[in-house]
Order: structure tokens, then sequence, then C-alpha cells
């Protein structure tokens, strides 16, 4: 076959070319806008809570809508504490599980277990709420605050941790459920940066002689830490900002007078999901804007600790080959 | 300028001057050379030597990368290439690519060859169906196709996507082909039959081809440059390059003393 | 002597070593039983007590007053139109942005939008919530299904990005490169080559946005709100399962209860199957 006679071209046009570019540009754009929408709306509502209470906001105790009344501080502390909790649980838990399906895991049973760890992290958390309220609650009761009660009610100090009306709900509580929540995010990560340590490294270190439990603890942690503190930052981050888990269970009254786990306290997040939509305008909605403008602060700055920590790890690793 | 630059033959691509940097790397030196028309032109050298890069201004394929600029001039068919007033996609339909690893794109093996005609000519379907056999005819790889066209360009073997690149590239019907070690990815079987490919297509396509492969440019090239640290060594016809080369760097290297 | 004493030596310390050794893997066991018991009994009660809510009533009748037969047609119709609405916003704007991060990425824009989007992405959804409350919702005077269906693409939008832009970039550069050669404007490599390629990819992440959506109660709670009726005005607060869960689970009544289960157990079923679709997509291309 010859060649056919060279064809008359056309070049295809550049205004497609334009309009696209600008579509993508136009798209991210709106992302960085969105940003500044939520910050600058949330300042602008929470303006006549700022005005009145400026960063005193963030140290009032006193939380008193009946009264116009209002401060932060028995909100960040429950955020804050059940964040705490879940994260003392949930932790060696997961660094347990990933332990367990990178080193100890027969190989059939380690794809289904890593699957449904997947799977889990994935439910929504208004089941983990709604699960803790009506069946966790209730069994935490009985079998575990009120025998706290009986054993430690006279004891001074201590006793008090334990004060409460029997049904099983309180910060610790909370903090359980949203443990139970990150658990299977926080072991999701540690598992990937755990079985993408180079085989060699560990193979030299069980050489050496070395038992699991050191290769691991001596060896794999070190190398990922970078990857496991962002895992734990993430669930952490996921703790702070949950709200369906946390307001079903945590009682949503706003007191700091009771230091029991087992009393009904408050978090930012149940605060506002309990109170926003009747708080009827006013200062209460800017204190309660406030409040989130609070939250979204604490996550930024989680993010901000995590992704500096990175860095910083990964410049060291840098410097050292 | 004391070594030959020229062919005896009509010239399709004139380099004069070329200079290349890659932000403050200077890969390119001075480069003059003459592709004559219809024939195949080698490039050899060790990684790095800028053979690459020099066929990769061919086409302007550095402007994808800010920070790469040429210098100096392009000529096809006394038209410079490195004008920026030309339109690049026409530079590109009328001097194509292969690349070194295949590289199908994600659709059927019919879309991939009719992909490139799609952008610069309005066939009605029979006419296409005629250039995409006619392409695929020409890179050898019809016969083992004809009856799955349909299937996806991914499903081939190897070889057989390198073929369906160089139908894709056939398809726009170019001027001249650029090669850029083509078979360095594929069994020798696979090689042998892209070679006896370019054998075919030089009747009608100026061909440039960057290669590793000493007793490669030795089979298939009618030109041989040898290039080293950016700089054009020696150029000539491929039996005096082999021969008697004038140049003891170009001599070590197609002895395997160096390189 | 001393030979053989520093042979004991090693010996006791050898077999102090295994003794923790022992030790830790079987704790590692022991979190594992530990994790996989509560999600297991978890699972086991929204199975239990969801089944049990379950009639064919649940998915036909409208949510009841306390104490009377009903289900939760209007919610689960509610919840089915404001993630479609969010995702038909929310995806196209998620791809274009990762588009241009992956495929535009030079400059300032592409580098803060980047870092925006990991703020984005780990913020609080309650706040989302907050956000299009005080921008729709008390501008307008009403809630509304469309001012849900917003905060809730605002969740897709992140997902999205970030998605887009990993698997994007996982396409090799010599299938750019050889489009390119061929004389392709930009817009066509992206959207015939690269984001083809990429394709099972980004539905992957779509799917999995839409998966966080299907179960988010936080964004909806001061947006759409809720709606005891069947409502279709997307002007108009509207029913969803999430926040009709939440009401009826904080209720004293039994039979709100029991819906609230049964609409727990078909959120989760949803969501474990949107996951489970996006898994089969992203294996079927390996």
């Amino acid at each position: 076959m010859a060649l056919p006679p060279t064809p008359v071209r056309q070049a295809p046009g550049v205004w497609a070319d334009r309009v696209f570019g600008w579509l993508a540009r136009g798209a991210a754009g709106l992302t960085l806008l969105l940003l500044a929408g939520i910050l600058l709306t949330l300042l602008i509502g929470a303006w006549p809570a700022i005005e009145k209470y400026g960063l005193g906001f963030l140290t009032r105790a006193l939380w008193d809508p009946g009264q116009n009344e209002f401060g932060a501080l028995a909100m960040i502390y429950g955020t804050l504490a059940t964040s705490l909790i879940a994260l003392v649980i949930a932790v060696p838990v997961s660094f347990g599980i990933a332990l367990f399906l990178t080193e100890l895991s027969p190989v059939w049973l380690k794809r289904p277990l890593g699957t449904a760890i997947e799977l889990l992290a994935a439910v929504p958390s208004i089941v983990y709420g709604m699960w803790g309220l009506l069946v966790f609650g209730p069994i935490l009761a009985i079998y575990v605050q009120q025998p706290l009660q009986n054993l430690f009610g006279a004891t001074p100090g201590l006793g008090v941790l334990f004060t409460g009306p029997p049904v099983g709900i309180g910060i610790l509580s909370a903090g359980i459920i949203l443990a139970i929540m990150i658990i299977p995010f926080i072991s999701a990560v540690m598992r990937d940066v755990f079985e993408v340590t180079p085989a060699l490294l560990k193979e030299s270190a069980y050489g050496l002689g070395s038992t699991t439990w050191e290769v691991v603890w001596k060896v794999v942690l070190p190398y990922t830490k970078a990857g496991v503190i962002g895992g734990v930052m993430l669930g952490l981050g996921r703790a702070l900002g949950e709200t369906m888990a946390v307001t079903f269970v945590i009682g949503n009254m706003s007191q700091l007078d009771s230091p029991s786990l087992f009393q009904a306290a408050n978090s930012i997040t149940s605060a506002l999901a309990n109170e926003f939509a009747e708080s009827g305008g006013g200062l209460h909605e800017a204190s309660l804007l406030y409040l989130g403008l609070v939250l979204f602060f604490i996550t930024f700055v989680v993010l901000a600790f995590s992704k500096w920590l990175l860095m910083r790890l990964q410049r060291r690793e840098g410097g050292r080959t | 300028m004391d070594k030959p630059i020229q062919t005896s033959l009509p010239p399709k691509l004139t380099v004069r001057d070329l200079n290349f940097h890659y932000g403050n790397f200077h890969a390119l030196k001075n480069i003059s050379l003459d592709i004559a028309k219809k024939q195949v032109t080698a490039f050899i050298g060790p990684s790095g030597c800028g053979k690459s890069t020099l066929l990769r201004v061919f086409n302007r394929m550095y402007e994808l990368y800010p920070g790469q600029q040429a210098s100096g001039q392009v000529l096809l068919d006394g038209e410079d290439l490195l004008d920026r007033s030309l339109d690049v996609a026409l530079v590109r339909a009328r001097v194509g690519m292969v690349f070194q690893k295949p590289t199908p794109f994600p659709m059927s093996i019919y879309d991939n060859v009719a992909f490139g005609v799609k952008l610069y000519e309005k066939l009605n379907p029979a006419d296409m169906d005629d250039r995409v056999e006619w392409a695929l005819r020409k890179a050898a790889l019809w016969e083992e196709v004809k009856n799955k066209l349909t299937a996806s360009g991914m499903s081939l073997s190897g070889g057989q996507q390198q073929r369906l690149c160089i139908a894709r590239g056939v398809a726009i019907k170019p001027e001249v082909l650029l090669l850029d070690e083509p078979c360095s990815a594929l069994d020798p079987i696979s090689t042998g039959k892209i070679e006896e490919l370019i054998a075919e297509l030089k009747n009608e396509i100026t061909i440039a081809i960057v290669t590793h492969n000493m007793q490669q440019a030795a089979r298939c090239s009618d030109f041989v440059a040898y290039m080293y640290l950016g700089e054009l060594i020696e150029f000539g016809e491929t039996k005096q390059i082999f021969f008697k080369p004038q140049r003891q760097e170009t001599e070590d290297y197609i002895t395997g003393r160096f390189g | 002597m001393s030979l053989i004493l520093r042979d004991d030596v090693a010996a006791r310390r050898f077999a102090a070593r295994r003794r923790i050794n022992r030790l830790a893997l079987t704790l590692a066991l022991v979190a594992m039983a530990f994790g996989v018991f509560w999600l297991i009994w978890i699972l086991w009660e929204t199975l239990r007590l969801g089944l049990g809510g379950l009639a064919l009533s649940t998915l036909t009748q409208m949510t009841p007053p306390p104490n009377e037969e009903g289900g939760l047609a209007n919610a689960i119709f509610g919840s089915f139109v404001m993630v479609a609405i969010a995702t038909f916003i929310g995806a196209p704007i998620g791809v274009m942005s990762g588009i241009y991060l992956a495929e535009y990425d030079k400059g300032w824009l592409a580098s803060a939008t980047r870092f925006v989007n990991d703020i984005l992405l780990s913020a609080p959804s309650i706040v989302i919530g907050l956000f299009i409350y005080t921008l729709a919702v008390k501008r307008f005077h009403t809630f509304s299904a469309i001012a849900g269906a917003l905060a809730l693409a605002l969740l897709v939008i992140p997902v999205v990005i970030r998605t887009t832009e990993d698997m994007l970039r996982l396409i090799p550069a010599g299938q750019r490169e050889a489009a390119y050669a061929l004389g392709t404007p930009k817009w066509k490599v992206i959207l015939q080559i690269t984001l083809r390629a990429a394709r099972a990819g980004v539905i992957t992440g779509i799917l999995l946005a839409v998966a966080r959506i299907a179960g988010e109660t936080a964004p909806l709670l001061f947006t759409a709100l809720n709606n005891q009726f069947w409502s279709a005005d997307l002007g108009a607060p509207m029913a969803n399962l999430p926040v009709t869960i939440f009401k009826f689970a904080m209720s004293p009544y039994e039979n709100w209860q029991q819906l609230a289960w049964a609409g727990v157990f078909l959120i989760t079923l949803a969501v474990l199957l949107l996951n489970i679709a996006a898994r089969w997509i992203t294996r079927e291309k390996r």
C-alpha cells in the first residue's frame, strides 16, 4: 500500500484548552474560598460573643442560656477529656492489632481481618453512638460503675470520681465509645506503615537473634514512627471533631462541678448538636458559633502539629542518610 | 567545523548550532547535522550523552517542562521548528514519536490508532476504518489484531503494544518518526519485528532512532551519529562509522571498550 | 569456669527475652480479640435489633408520632435526595480541583489548595453544618433540603480532591508524554487519557465520599433539620435517616427506638455495600 497524499490537517483549537484550564483553576480556587468563607462566616456570626467575652470565654466555666451567660471551659474540658480517654485506650489496642496483623496472624486470616478493620472504619458514627446509649451504657453502669462505687464510694478523693446516677453516661462512656470508633482508623494506618517496613531490615534484625517483639519494638516502630504518629493524630482529629458518638452518651449538661467520670457532661460538639437549632439567635447562638470556631482551631492545631512533626522527622531522616 | 555534518542526500531535518539547557545544565552543545530524507539515522552514545534530549527537541516535547530551553535552528523542510509562532500541535503531527516503554492509551486497539487521526482530520467512519487498517498493516500488527479491534490496547503483549504505538504514530501520516529506544523493553523476537518494520517504513518516512544496542544501529540505520557529553563527536554513513571511524572515542565506544 | 558462668548468664537473659516476647505477643493477641470483640458486638446488636425492627412498612410508611405504626419512607427518600444532590455538586468540583493539583501543579494556588484541602479533610463535620447554617439557613430564614445537600457536598469535595489527585499521579508520565507527542491538546490528554486511565480510582474515591456522607448526621442537624412528613420540596426542611435516627433513639418511645434500630441497620448496610463496591472496582482494575 502506498502512502496516501499528506492529509489536510486542522490544528486543534486553543480555546477549549483555555476554558478547561480555567475550570480546573476555578475549582481549586473555590476550595480555597471555602475555607476562607467558613472562617469568616463563623467569625462574623460569633462576633457578639467574641466582643463580650474575648479570650476569657475559653476559661469561663459558666454556661447558662437561661441567664444568657456563656463560657466554654466545660465543653472544652469535655472535648479534651473524652478524646484523651479515647487515645489512652485506642493507641495500645491499635498497636496490638497492627502487630498481630503484620507479625502473628496466619496468612489466611490476614486479609479478612484487615478488610474487616478497614470496613469498620467506614461505619457511621451514629451507629456507635446509638449502641453506646442503648446497649453499652446500661451494661457499663451495672458491671463497672456500681462495683466501683461500692468499692471506692467511701474513699475520700477517689470516690468522687465514680459518683452519678447508674445509667452509664458521662465522660468515661463517651471516651470508650470514641476509642472503639477510632481503633479501626489508627490500626489500619499502623498496619499499613508496618507492612512497608523493608523485609531486609527486619530479616537482618532477626538474623542477629532478635525476638519478634524486639524486632517490632526496636526496628519496625522507630523506622515507621512518622507514619504511626500520623495515624494517632488522625484518630485524635476524628475524636475531637466527632459529634454523634459523643452526643448520645455524654449526657449534655454543661457542668464542671463534679469531676466524676459518670456524671453527665458536655463536649463542644454535643453542645452544638443539642442547642444550636433551638438557640434562636442572639448571644446564645453567637456563643455556640464561637464554640465552633474554637473546635475548628483545636483540630487545626492537631493537624498542624502532626504535619510539623512529620516534616521534622522526615528532615532528620533525610539528614541521616 | 572539521567534521562532516551533511549527507549527500537531500535533508529532511537540518540542525544548526543547537544548544539545550535544563536549568543550569548545558545538555546539548552546538549540535549541527542533517537528517536525510527517507533514511534511518541512529543516535548512539553512553547514557546521558544527550541523544534522547536531541530527539525530544525535534518535536518540541521539552516544552512540557518548564526550565528547559533550546536555541539554534531545527529546520523541517526549511521551516524552523523552534519558532514559537508555529503551532506545536501541527509540528507534532508532522513529527511523530514512539517511546522506550509501550504507552497504549486506556481504550480499544481501534480507538488507540484512531485517536491521533481524530485530532486533525474529520473522517467518515468508512475512511477511518481504512486508515486504522492501513496504519495497523504498516505496523505489521493487522493480522494479529484484526479480530479483536475492540479489545483494550492494554491487553496486548509488550511487543504488540509497541507496534500499536507505532501504528498510532504512523496513522497521522507524519513525515518524520522519532523512535526513542523503542526496543529496550522488548524481547529479541519483538525487537526483530520492529527492526523489519523500520526497514519497511523508511520507504515513506524519515526515521531518527536512539538506541543503546550497537548491533541494532548497525543493522537498521543508514547514518549514525555518536554523541558524548552533549556533543556530536562523529557523524557519517553507518558503514563508515562502524568500519573506519575517524575518531578514537567513537571506535572505543562501538567496540565496547568504553560506555 | 568463667565460660560456663557466662553461658549461664546468657541463657538466663535469653530466657527473659523470650518471656518478654511471649508476653508482648500474647498482649497483641488480646488486643486483637479486644478490638474485634467490640466491633462484632456492635454489628451484632445492629443486625439483631435492626432486623427485628425492619418490616415492609418500614420502607413504605411515613415516620409516625410516638406509639403509632409507621415507617421510614420519607426519611429514606430525603437521605437519598440529599446525598444525590451533594454528590452531583461536590464530585465535579472535587474532580476538577484534583485535576488542577495533579496536572497543572505549579505556583502558589496548587500548594495553597493542597494545604487548605488537608484542613477541610480534618474539619469537624458539625462545623461545616454551622457554616451552611449561617450562609443559607439564616439568610433565607428556613431550614431546607438544599442547605443539607450543600453541607454534605462540602464534605464530598475534599475526599474527592485527595483521591483524584493521588490517582492521577499514579498514571505513568510516559502515557501523558505519548499523548502530547501526538499533538493532543491538554484538556483532551486529561479527559481522554489520564482521567480515563485513573477512572477506577476516581470512582472509588467518589463512592467512598458518598459512603461517608450517607451516614453523616451532624451537618444535617441544623441545615435540613427534619420533617415528619413526606416532602420533595428542596426549599423546605426534609426528613432524613440520620437525624430521624438521632431523634428516635434519644426518645423514650419503644416504637421510635425500634425504627431507629431499623434505620441504623439500613444505613450501615448501605455504607458497607458502597465500601465493598468501591473495593471491588479497584480490584477489577488490578
